[in-house]
């Protein structure tokens, strides 16, 4: 021990120090999103993420450590990639606001500058998934009823067919789609957020994903076709409704009937 | 036959009158008339529900059978080429097809979907309802037993009506649907493995299902149930309708308006109401709306998968059943000389055993209580509830024990909305189904305890004016204002029977079945509120002031300081 | 007799003594006295009121012509927002053509017509006179038919007729085939390709990144004769997992591939697809009934009403790479039934 701490100083420890840290992020990155090839990262300038460090030491490092190496109250954010960053901060789950079975979204605590400086500085510890560019967003030509189907197959048992959300176990839930943007949903798919599985371009292709937000988008904008959705909650909420609704108007006119005229 | 008194053969003067004295010639319309003209028929509100389940099963067998005009119960494959851009070139049944060309390409079909799902949540509520205002007024004693059976059987066939019909446009919230009914059949001991490849016509999902059920859903299930609204009506009109009790109200008569015209036009003219309420609900709410659910598939399903309400306590108890408690699998493998047989209790004994205690005790409520009361006569003046506390408590435990299990089946939606752990939910609700119920039946006997008390204050009190009077030697009093004597006796005239002790039978030996019956006698009655006398109330005069009735209690309390 | 005090206490009186109820009764005051209404005494009211009738009546010929206009004014040009407008205005016509009529009467024969209560007289429902003519007849019918003369007749015709009912629950014999063994078994097999669900492409092991799950069908199921009976067992989920989190029992160990696993998808409950994968707690939990099962523990059961825990399949990789299945479900699939064993 008393060698190693001699060591430290010199001066090649850094170079040393360097390439371990290369090798460890390599390795992580190998095994945890060797799917994802590389992709066309967007480019971030080295203000960026000097920023961006500021940023996270100020607000984030508290959970995530010193240098995003995790602690005991968050993961290690090395080679979750920018796009990870962008739907959390994004979408105001991050910060946290507390420990809980899962971070809910409140309102957005940062500005769309300051989410891009923080994911520049996750993106620069290491490669994982890129912030969804335009091409990647493009819905021109994209076939919503394929779409439809992949959500059917891969996200519906948790998000509800008509996209409502649904519970998981002990408190957590999928959230629902409603109002979520096309980066934002392409952005957890490739990221798997929280205990979403994640959905990498080898499952379900960025041609696929486009598929899925354009069905996303198409029965968002429809609206239900035959009057209010009752929250497309399915038959417990139409239950409800014509036990409330439909037999309260019947039993007023059940009364108003019977009621003597004055 | 058609020779009058005079010998002459009457002879209608109009055209109308020609034609209905050919009916009534043919038919004998004039026996009819006479019979049912001027019929008498109480009228209550409680009384309009059995009317609203008529008539929405009227508005079901209209707007059915439109559907039936346009629907395609074939489960072959086809591809969907109609206007709803989200589904276009998906490959589905023919049955999911055809349901969608319904909601999307038939003028008005989506109307008639909607009006017919609606009136099929409506149809059973309101035989539920029905059910529930018989049961909570007493209204199934005798002579009425039978027919009271025959609702139960009706309840029974509406919701697998509603079952039936749920499955057929083979969506994906339908297949699940089917899939556990699947799971649930299998579960049955020796013969379910059969059952489940005749239902299916081989192994599941198979593609006869769709149109087996077609023919119970638009043949067989309707038909029975007219068969039996049909029977049902016949001895509404032997029996006579029930009345409340009050004044001029007797066990001997009835009282109420002539059917013509008066009881034809409220009935009559309801129909429309309750037709016009169903169009303006579909006119304004989605009811399942299977575009959203995709056609089924057996990989996929969608979060909140649930059935209808009236199916809700069944999915219900399978949710709250353990599978594993406390380390005891439900699941045994018995060990034959044949081999080993697995037995599934989880699954078996959520669907058998919630349902069996319900409709057993629903069938067999008016035998238990003769057998209670030994009070076999006919009834045919009404229970307020209040005035029967213990069976009104039944009826509430029963009510609880619906709701906590149809709550149960929506455990998930209850965890996301009141963002609580749905296995929390599902760990209260296990308690709730056992001790909702035995909360319910004391809460609901009190209250109604506690509002016969109320009615007795009120009798011999008066009614409380709300108006403060201060007496010359100082004391303030509420005046209390005497009810008059048609009210009053609507509030005396009831039967409150006493807890009768095990008689012995003739050897002047007591039986076992004759000390149980006195101690559910017990049960029943030895909390009882009696009606007010005409002596107590004379008492209760004689302490008043001139004029007006104080309360008693005021007067000793103030008296006493 | 027990006779427990259930009223407040200072007031005895509320509690019922013994043999003290009914032997006292108030009088039957009798119906109450008709009380006139407004349009019975008022001309102008009753004007009023015919009035109001006939406006009901007029709301329902517009409600009917408000149908007419939505259902041939308003085309179908196949989007939602016309679909929606058609559904309101068939809805909200036949609302109000159906609430115009039905108001309409019912308000006529509340205000309009005599509102006079009627008593009318119970009849004994069976008067003893009919019971001794009815028992006279059957007994007549019995006797001349001679059932009970000739107990050849009477149980000859008994055996037929019970016997006669058979053939009735036997010609549905054909409803399906008899189950035989074909629960047991699935389309996987060793050496057939994990593909996604649905397109069928074959999936790499490279692809399967931790975090990730796929959902699966085995190869060649989309050109299989029963596609949907097939895909009803044959159903997986496929997911990845940081190896040392599994912890294989013996025997186990190499049915998964470098942390990737393979379970079935049917519930073991009553057959719903256990679809939700949570990546972080690796459960997996199933939305019809909340089944809850441990991908750590072997998919064993950690809440909820199955009682089994999922099957799980074992697989490998290929020359290609591709992940394959090493052999069938080694127990049937889905939920249990009698012959399960």
């Amino acid at each position: 021990m008393k060698a190693l701490s001699q060591k430290r100083r010199h001066p090649l420890a850094a170079i040393a120090l360097l390439l371990m840290g290369l090798l460890l992020t390599g390795g992580i990155y190998a095994v945890a999103s060797n799917a994802n090839e590389a992709k066309a990262q967007t480019a971030f300038s080295a203000n960026d993420i000097e920023e961006g460090e500021k940023l996270f030491v100020a607000n984030c490092a508290t959970c995530h450590g010193m240098g995003a190496a995790g602690t005991e109250d968050g993961p290690s954010l090395i080679g979750v990639g920018a796009a990870a960053v962008d739907f959390q901060v994004g979408t105001g789950r991050m910060p946290l606001q507390m420990q809980g079975p899962q971070a809910l979204q409140k309102p957005v605590q940062f500005t769309e500058e300051q989410t891009q400086q923080m994911s520049a500085y996750v993106a620069s510890l290491g490669a994982g998934p890129a912030i969804p560019g335009e091409e990647e967003l493009d819905l021109e030509g994209a076939d919503p009823a394929a779409g439809g189907e992949l959500f059917r197959v891969n996200c519906a048992m948790c998000h509800n067919a008509a996209a409502a959300g649904g519970a998981l176990t002990r408190g957590k839930f999928a959230p629902t789609l409603e109002g979520v943007t096309d980066k934002h949903i392409y952005e957890a798919m490739v990221t798997g957020p929280q205990n979403m599985p994640v959905f990498n371009d080898a499952n379900i292709t960025p041609e696929d994903k486009q598929d899925i937000i354009a069905f996303l988008n198409i029965i968002e904008e429809q609206g239900s076709p035959g009057g209010a959705d009752l929250g497309s909650l399915g038959p417990v909420s139409e239950g409800l409704f014509i036990w409330v609704a439909g037999l309260g108007v019947i039993i007023a006119f059940t009364v108003w009937l019977t009621s003597r005229s004055s | 036959m058609s020779s009058s008194a005079t010998g002459q053969p009457y002879q209608p003067k109009t055209s109308v009158g020609k034609i209905t004295n050919f009916v009534d010639t043919r038919v004998g319309g004039s026996a009819i008339v006479k019979e049912f003209g001027r019929k008498i028929f109480p009228d209550h509100w409680t009384f309009m529900f059995g009317e609203v389940a008529l008539y929405s099963f009227v508005i079901l067998l209209l707007s059915g059978t439109f559907l039936t005009f346009f629907f395609d119960p074939s489960m072959a494959e086809t591809h969907y080429d109609g206007s709803y851009v989200p589904l276009r070139g998906i490959e589905m049944s023919m049955a999911y097809a055809s349901s969608l060309d319904i909601s999307f390409d038939i003028r008005g079909g989506l109307f008639m979907r909607q009006v017919h799902h609606w009136s099929a949540l409506l149809f059973v509520a309101a035989v539920s309802v029905h059910m529930l205002r018989v049961f909570f007024t007493g209204a199934f004693r005798r002579p009425r037993e039978l027919n009271w059976v025959i609702g139960g059987v009706l309840l029974i066939l509406a919701m697998a009506a509603g079952f039936t019909g749920y499955s057929l446009p083979d969506d994906l919230l339908s297949g699940n649907g089917l899939r556990i009914i699947d799971g649930v059949v299998k579960s049955i001991p020796v013969v379910g493995t059969y059952i489940s490849f005749f239902l299916f016509g081989g192994e599941f999902p198979g593609t006869v299902i769709i149109p087996r059920l077609y023919v119970l859903h638009i043949l067989l299930i309707p038909a029975m149930i007219l068969l039996l609204i049909a029977i049902h009506l016949f001895l509404v009109v032997v029996h006579k309708h029930t009345q409340f009790p009050g004044p001029g109200r007797t066990n001997d008569n009835v009282v109420g308006f002539p059917v013509g015209p008066v009881y034809a036009a409220k009935a009559g003219g309801f129909f429309f109401i309750v037709f016009g309420i169903i169009a303006a609900i579909s006119a304004a709410f989605t009811i399942n709306p299977i575009w959203n659910y995709g056609p089924y598939d057996p990989s996929p399903v969608s979060a909140g998968t649930q059935p209808d309400w009236y199916i809700g306590w069944v999915d219900g108890a399978l949710r709250l059943m353990p599978g594993v408690l406390a380390g005891f699998p439900f699941e045994w493998n018995i060990p034959f000389p044949w081999g080993t047989n697995t037995l599934s209790l989880n699954v078996l004994f959520p669907a058998l055993v919630p349902a069996g205690i319900v409709f057993t005790l629903l069938f067999a409520w008016p035998w238990i209580e003769a057998w209670v009361t030994k009070d076999r006569r006919e009834k045919h003046l009404l229970d307020r509830p209040r005035n029967a506390p213990t069976r009104t408590g039944v009826g509430v435990a029963g009510v609880v024990f619906y709701c906590v299990m149809w709550a149960a089946a929506s455990s998930d939606l209850i965890a996301t909305h009141f963002m609580v752990s749905l296995n929390d939910v599902t760990y209260w609700l296990r308690a709730l189904v056992i001790f909702g119920p035995i909360i319910g039946f004391v809460v609901a006997r009190r209250i109604a305890l506690a509002l016969q008390r109320k009615d007795r204050e009120i009798v011999l009190h008066g009614r409380e004016t709300g108006r403060i009077v201060r007496l010359p030697h100082g004391e303030f009093i509420e005046v209390h204002e005497p009810v008059d004597e048609y009210k009053r006796y609507k509030l005396v005239n009831f039967d409150s029977p006493e807890a009768l002790t095990a008689q012995p039978d003739v050897n002047g030996h007591v039986p076992k079945g004759e000390k149980r019956r006195a101690w559910a006698s017990k049960f029943f009655f030895e909390d009882r509120v009696a009606p007010v006398t005409p002596a107590e109330l004379e008492e209760a005069h004689s302490h008043g002031h001139h004029g007006e009735v104080a309360s008693e209690h005021d007067k000793a309390a103030i008296s006493s300081h | 007799m027990a006779d427990h005090s259930h009223g407040s206490p200072d007031d005895a009186v509320t509690v019922a003594k013994p043999g003290q109820g009914g032997v006292q009764k108030f009088q039957d005051p009798g119906l109450p006295p008709h009380r006139p209404r407004l349009a019975d005494v008022d001309p102008r009211a009753e004007k009023r009121a015919e009035r109001q009738v006939g406006v009901l009546f007029l709301i329902s010929i517009f409600g009917t012509l408000l149908f007419f206009f939505g259902y041939f004014f308003i085309p179908l040009d196949q989007t939602i927002g016309t679909l929606r407008l058609q559904n309101l205005l068939l809805g909200l016509g036949t609302a109000f053509a159906m609430l115009g009529i039905g108001v309409g009467i019912v308000h006529w024969a509340k205000t309009l017509m005599p509102d006079h209560e009627i008593a009318e007289d119970r009849h004994e429902i069976r008067p003893e006179a009919d019971r001794a003519d009815a028992e006279k007849i059957v007994g007549d019918i019995l006797e001349e038919s001679g059932i009970k003369r000739r107990p050849l007749i009477r149980n000859t015709l008994l055996g037929a007729g019970i016997l006669a009912i058979f053939p009735a629950i036997a010609i549905f014999r054909d409803l399906g085939p008899l189950p035989g063994d074909v629960l047991r078994q699935t389309m996987w097999d060793d050496g057939v390709r994990l593909t996604r669900d649905p397109s069928g492409t074959p999936i790499k092991a490279s692809d399967v990144t931790i975090g990730s799950a796929f959902h699966v069908i085995p190869e060649g199921l989309n050109e299989a004769e029963h596609k949907l009976e097939e895909k009803a067992k044959a159903v997986v989920l496929l997911m990845r997992l940081n190896p040392e989190s599994l912890n294989p029992s013996p025997g186990r160990e190499d049915w998964g591939y470098d942390g990737i696993v393979a379970y079935s998808k049917i519930c073991t409950h009553v057959g719903c697809p256990v679809a939700l994968y949570e990546q972080q707690t690796h459960h997996l939990l199933c939305p019809c009934h909340q089944s809850t099962f441990d991908l750590t523990q072997e998919c064993k059961v950690i809440f909820g009403p199955a009682a089994r825990p999922l099957p799980q399949l074992p697989i490998s990789v290929d020359e290609e790479g591709y992940l394959v299945a090493t052999s069938d479900f080694q127990e049937p699939v889905g939920p249990s039934y009698w012959e399960r064993g």
